[in-house]
């Protein structure tokens, strides 16, 4: 394999790695707090918002965005990291 | 003329000024231009232009009003329409940027080097398209009947005129400037109410947080605690609660979620930008553009919700303020005085309810049922115009772009010149307009019902044949056509029968099916089963067959490093 293989192979390793890890709390907060586990989080209050329910209409929408936002600058260092950036 | 009239007159012919205006500067003069605004669109536009997109006369209009009806239930709607594009951004647009063609048919028909991949993938487009177009029409129509008092028909065609105008003058390059003005808007249109309404019953001008606040009549009552309250005195389940079930909930939520991420023209506008990071940053900014208005929507939910229920239950018939009997006049709100008493019961059980309210009015009367001032009302009807207006657009050019480039310049004249490409373009342009429009005349009874198909479809065929293609370099065009033709048939077989009953006796039949769903899940919900085939059909036929040809893995290889997008390019 030549290098420039071997870099493109491990750039895509380490992209594949923050995949998972986004995707794992992009499921945590919608299907996880918002869903499956809402009734317990429910009995939880926040000023007027039972947790469970705050997660399923509000919540969650603020992660999702977070998320992206910390996926493009994860992406960016390692595009730097590996030369790819432009 | 009354004040109402005088000042949505006033906005929406300003609006409507501003995107034709818009058109003309904007007119496309290559294919390129015409597909891709020329590739050169900045991130924060493009962002801008995907929020109007995306938000159609569905967002606007309806889904707060669905919303106020289901309580916990719409949670599916929020986090499936906003979650997807977690997936897009991830999974998708970065590296269909990186790839640079024009179209997702482009991509499905080179990354599995086959015509009867790319033909499979024209359909599907189509197919999308056209079934959510005619629903954005009969929306502009809604809006102009009501609003401007003509006929819903007239609405409708002022509204093709003008669509037309922009996007078979303009292409990609008219519509993305015009959809940064309809997103701007649209945004103000949703959020100036919003606020307004927030102030008047929590005392808290954000309505997020108003949402989850005391009410302002000094009770100290939390709001959702009174419409929990409210709703079941009533007879109703627990707003915060839902009827759902668990199973169905999580099905639904992650079949739209997959639905919007494989929807052609939300993904094509990713084409647009200059480089793949400006692509990762524009989805990042698109959804934030629409988290403004989605996280807002069930603050409005519940606004609504209370505020129509302490004006209108147990009061005397005859004491409904203005709005109520404007709005009966549509017959979207029907009342019938079934015990006599010449009061309003508004309650669970069907046999003494004795209102009806369409959830469409929500958003649309809302303001009306707070006391808010006549421009505030007029300006709902410029949103709501410019969100089904924004929407149209983009399907539009989809639909155009599957017709002059994936068939006729990739599967049937491929010595076709690139005049001749955007004269045809223009042409198929026109063409679904008239179409469009002819459904938002004569809709279809079931158009609601086809929209969600759109999702299904969509979740059923695109999204695991684009992610397999990226991530899965030994995916071949056995397993991607096998896969896409299984996930569609069954998606279509599974909404024929459970939301038409056409192999039971028809619509009659279709409630009493309900207890036959697969594993209970609902057919709005089936596309993530039928997504989970689709994979698993995908891999299995793989695994009998060839493997890519080394050029094609080569592309695999190359789609995924970022650096050297270039511009998109039809070749």
């Amino acid at each position: 394999m030549s290098d420039k293989q071997k870099k493109a192979t491990a750039y895509w390793k380490e992209n594949v790695r923050y995949l998972f890890l986004l995707l794992f709390i992009w499921f945590a907060v919608s299907y996880g707090a918002g869903i499956l586990f809402k009734d317990a989080l429910n009995n939880i209050k926040i000023g007027g918002f039972q947790l469970g329910f705050w997660f399923a209409q509000q919540g969650a929408i603020y992660v999702f965005v977070l998320l992206i936002f910390i996926y493009v600058r994860l992406m960016n260092r390692l595009d730097k990291k590996y030369g790819y950036d432009e | 003329m009354n004040d109402v009239q005088l000042w949505t007159y006033v906005l929406v012919a300003l609006t409507f000024g501003l995107y034709i205006g818009i058109a003309i500067w904007s007119r496309a003069g290559s294919t390129k231009d015409f597909y891709v605004a020329g590739g050169g669109v900045s991130p924060l536009a493009n962002g801008m232009a995907t929020a109007a997109d995306w938000m159609s006369a569905a967002s606007f209009i309806s889904m707060a009003g669905i919303i106020a009806f289901a309580g916990y239930d719409g949670s599916v709607y929020l986090m499936g329409w906003t979650g997807g594009y977690v997936l897009l951004a991830l999974l998708l647009a970065p590296y269909l940027r990186k790839f640079g063609k024009f179209t997702v048919p482009d991509f499905i028909g080179d990354r599995y080097y086959s015509k009867t991949a790319r033909i499979v993938a024209v359909i599907c487009a189509l197919l999308v398209s056209f079934t959510y177009v005619a629903g954005q029409m009969r929306g502009v129509g809604l809006v102009f009947s009501r609003f401007l008092e003509v006929d819903i028909n007239t609405g409708v065609v002022i509204g093709m005129v003008i669509v037309l105008f922009y996007a078979v003058l303009g292409g990609m390059k008219g519509i993305t400037y015009t959809q940064v003005a309809q997103y701007c808007v649209l945004i103000f249109a949703f959020m100036v109410p919003a606020i307004f309404i927030s102030i008047q019953m929590t005392g808290n001008p954000i309505p997020q947080l108003g949402m989850g606040s005391t009410l302002n009549d000094g009770s100290g009552t939390y709001l959702l605690d009174k419409l929990n309250g409210l709703s079941t005195e009533l007879g109703f389940a627990e707003y915060t609660s839902g009827t759902k079930s668990t199973i169905d909930v999580l099905a639904i939520t992650l079949a739209l979620m997959v639905g919007t991420a494989g929807l052609p023209h939300v993904i094509v506008r990713f084409f647009t930008v200059k480089r793949v990071k400006d692509a990762r940053k524009s989805a990042g900014l698109a959804l934030l553009l629409i988290a403004i208005l989605y996280t807002t929507a069930p603050a409005v939910a519940v606004f609504a919700r209370t505020n129509m229920i302490n004006t209108v239950s147990n009061q005397d018939y005859t004491s409904m303020p203005d709005w109520f009997t404007k709005w009966e006049k549509t017959k979207l709100i029907r009342f019938t005085d079934k015990n006599g008493d010449g009061k309003i019961q508004y309650v669970a059980d069907a046999s003494k309810n004795e209102l009806v309210v369409d959830r469409d009015i929500m958003v649309l009367a809302n303001p009306e049922i707070a006391n808010l001032p006549a421009w505030v009302i007029a300006l709902v009807a410029a949103g709501g115009l410019a969100a089904a207006l924004s929407t149209a657009a983009g399907l539009l050019l989809v639909i155009s772009a599957s017709v002059s480039h994936d068939l006729i310049k990739k599967v049937f004249v491929p010595t076709i010149t690139e005049k001749g490409e955007l004269w045809a373009a223009r042409i198929a342009a026109t063409g679904a307009v008239v179409v469009a429009g002819y459904f938002g005349i004569n809709p279809p009874g079931f158009v609601a019902a086809v929209v969600a198909l759109a999702f299904g479809l969509a979740a059923a065929s695109f999204f695991p044949a684009i992610v397999l293609g990226i991530f899965y370099k030994k995916m071949n065009k056995e397993g991607a056509v096998a896969g896409m033709v299984v996930g569609i048939s069954l998606m279509l077989f599974y909404m024929l029968k459970f939301k038409f009953g056409i192999f039971d006796g028809g619509k009659e039949a279709v409630p009493g099916l309900a207890k036959d769903w697969w594993f209970g899940i609902s057919p709005e919900g089936f596309g993530t089963v039928a997504m989970m085939v689709n994979f698993t059909v995908s891999i299995v036929v793989m695994r009998f067959t060839s493997a890519p040809p080394q050029n094609v893995q080569e592309i695999v290889e190359d789609i995924r490093i970022p650096s050297g997008a270039g511009k998109a390019s039809g070749h």
